[in-house]
């Protein structure tokens, strides 16, 4: 199995006025293709620091960090959009679909940012979300589907690009516990296909679900 | 990936209907303001123009107030003026005013003109029915009188006054012909003018000299020597008192008349420009405020791949969006609002492609450059603090 992720000791701080607060410490992490990794945290503890820095929303302030084994320090703005657009399937807790557009076109954006032509988009955001089991929903805009169907629809946005990584950040925190678990079922097959999944969260019943589980607390990543 | 951005930009316009109309408002009441406004000081101009050229381009008028000595010009004098270079005729006026009569009904007041025949020669559409005075007219100081409409209305209801006969100021004229109607709102009308031989005049008004004339030149270019000789002549018939008399030369009138109107045109274009600035500020303000709401959107762009270009150039795209269909219904607006007003005060209606060259040219700009900072500012947001804003 290749490396696909490479923390080395990576600090993240942030300031609040003068003062200078570290709020990663030292975090080294591997992650191998194939994985489904749970970074498990109570809120505070670092834990969308650390999920900004692997989506390439951030940068760290110290240390390296190599995604599909390239050093991201080199990246300008626009190189970061690229590898967050090809490397990376974020699914956010609060789904963040644009309420305007339909499942479909939803799911479609991210291709549009990665150039592919329209037919072939559509195409592939409609086969998605045949896999989601949403096949016959694509017409729907977001506010006609339920909870964890809007889920399902971000879910098939993540993966249509055909990431190295899902990223999901509480990606049950706004749905009741049997939807929570559909979807985190959904997420078992979708790493049986081989989809690296990386997921953080602070519920341990979720975190479960996953093969290999961190912990990270007050900065520090423990295994 | 543009046709993505005009895409995107144009969905986001139509979902918010009402704020993009009321956006574009500002735009449509600026470029129509000067589409409307420049049209109808154009067509004004025009029109003014036409009526200035109408009277002649090539016309020099002359008048005296003369001195106590000597009140105005004899025959003589006229005759030697009328030889002076580049005059191709002379048209003497003398001025009355009396009541006219014709059988039992009177007009009073109406002015009575001693002209001679170049007066109809140089514009032959002066003339409605009838025949002109000529040279014959002049020489023998015939009783006959071409009459303008008003008097033809009001005296020679449902008659043809050709052949009829007028008395004025106690004497019977021929009618022989009749003017036609003039413009109430030209420069010189006619309406109200009975116009007779002006040696005719001489002898029967009760007038001993010619106080006014009109010069045509042969070659305009050359008005101003002429100007300078009639000049010349002048101030040795009233023995050297300059104050006697006004040489006025209607070519400088219509240069001066078309630099003030040029002047009025660019101040009322520069008028509305202004409200086209304040349109462009509610486009900024619009936007800024669409940037604000849509920051989670923004954030989950950027995090779906979106470079801070691609988000620039959708909001810039947007906002040309909004100016241009602003300008386009500005235009049509304003051209609608300048052709009923040119219908109405009766000017001339022509919309220039310079014009809208330049309202659609100065409303893309608008949308460009109040555009432009809104989308900095969205495409410098920073992915994290947008998505966590919601």
């Amino acid at each position: 199995m290749s490396e696909i992720l490479n923390m080395e000791t990576i600090c993240k701080s942030y300031y609040m006025g003068e003062e200078e607060i570290e709020v990663l410490h030292n975090v080294n992490l591997k992650v191998h293709s194939g994985e489904f990794l749970s970074i498990l945290g109570p809120s505070g503890s670092g834990k969308s620091t650390i999920m900004n820095i692997i989506g390439c929303l951030d940068v760290p302030t110290k240390g390296k960090y190599y995604l599909s084994g390239l050093d991201i320090e080199s990246y300008d703005e626009v190189a970061l959009a690229k590898a967050r657009n090809k490397e990376i399937g974020f699914v956010f807790q609060s789904f963040q679909l644009l309420p305007k557009s339909s499942a479909l076109k939803n799911v479609e954006l991210p291709l549009v940012y990665a150039g592919v032509p329209a037919g072939e988009r559509r195409e592939r955001a409609a086969s998605m979300l045949e896999k989601v089991g949403l096949g016959d929903r694509m017409r729907n805009y977001p506010n006609q589907l339920s909870g964890g169907q809007q889920q399902r629809v971000a879910i098939a946005r993540a993966l249509v690009t055909e990431p190295t990584i899902l990223l999901a950040d509480e990606p049950t925190g706004a749905l009741d516990q049997k939807t929570g678990n559909q979807v985190m079922e959904l997420f078992e097959e979708i790493n049986q296909e081989g989809r690296t999944i990386i997921m953080i969260t602070h519920d341990t019943n979720i975190a479960k679900y996953a093969k290999r589980v961190v912990h990270i607390l007050d900065g520090y990543l423990t295994e | 990936m543009l046709f993505e951005s005009i895409k995107m930009s144009w969905e986001n316009i139509i979902s918010n209907k009402l704020r993009s109309i009321l956006t574009m408002l500002g735009i449509v009441i600026g470029v129509a303001s000067i589409i409307a406004l420049i049209t109808i000081v154009q067509g004004a101009t025009n029109s003014i123009n036409q009526q200035i050229t109408d009277l002649g381009a090539n016309k020099i008028m002359v008048s005296t107030m003369g001195t106590t000595i000597k009140q105005g010009l004899t025959d003589d004098e006229i005759s030697q003026i009328s030889e002076l270079e580049n005059i191709s005729g002379l048209s003497p006026t003398i001025s009355g005013s009396s009541a006219v009569v014709y059988k039992k009904d009177a007009m009073e007041d109406v002015s009575v003109q001693g002209k001679n025949e170049v007066y109809f020669n140089v514009d032959s559409s002066l003339l409605k029915s009838g025949r002109p005075i000529n040279r014959l007219d002049i020489e023998s100081k015939n009783q006959v009188a071409i009459i303008g409409n008003n008097i033809v209305k009001e005296l020679f209801y449902g008659i043809n006054p050709i052949g009829k006969e007028l008395i004025v100021h106690g004497t019977t004229y021929k009618i022989i012909g009749t003017l036609t109607p003039s413009n109430e709102f030209g420069l010189e009308s006619n309406n109200d003018t009975v116009i007779i031989p002006y040696t005719t005049a001489l002898r029967s008004l009760g007038v001993k000299n010619v106080s006014s004339f009109d010069v045509y030149l042969e070659d305009v270019n050359l008005a101003n020597q002429t100007v300078k000789d009639i000049k010349g002549a002048l101030y040795q018939v009233f023995n050297q008192k300059e104050d006697a008399y006004t040489v006025f030369n209607m070519g400088d009138m219509i240069e001066s008349f078309q630099t003030v109107m040029s002047m009025m045109s660019m101040l009322l274009g520069g008028i509305a420009a202004i409200s086209l600035v304040v349109g462009g500020i509610g486009i900024m303000n619009m936007m800024l405020v669409s940037v604000t709401e849509r920051t989670t959107e923004i954030g989950l762009r950027k995090a779906l791949g979106a470079t801070p270009n691609s988000i620039q150039i959708q909001f810039i795209i947007e906002s040309i969006f909004l100016s241009i269909f602003g300008g386009i219904i500005g235009i049509l607006l304003g051209a609608l609002i300048a052709y009923i007003t040119s219908t109405i005060i009766g000017t001339s209606f022509s919309i220039s492609t310079g014009t809208i060259i330049l309202a659609v040219g100065f409303s893309a700009a608008v949308g460009i450059i109040f555009g432009y900072a809104p989308a900095r500012k969205a495409s410098k947001l920073n992915p994290i603090d947008a998505l966590r804003s919601l």
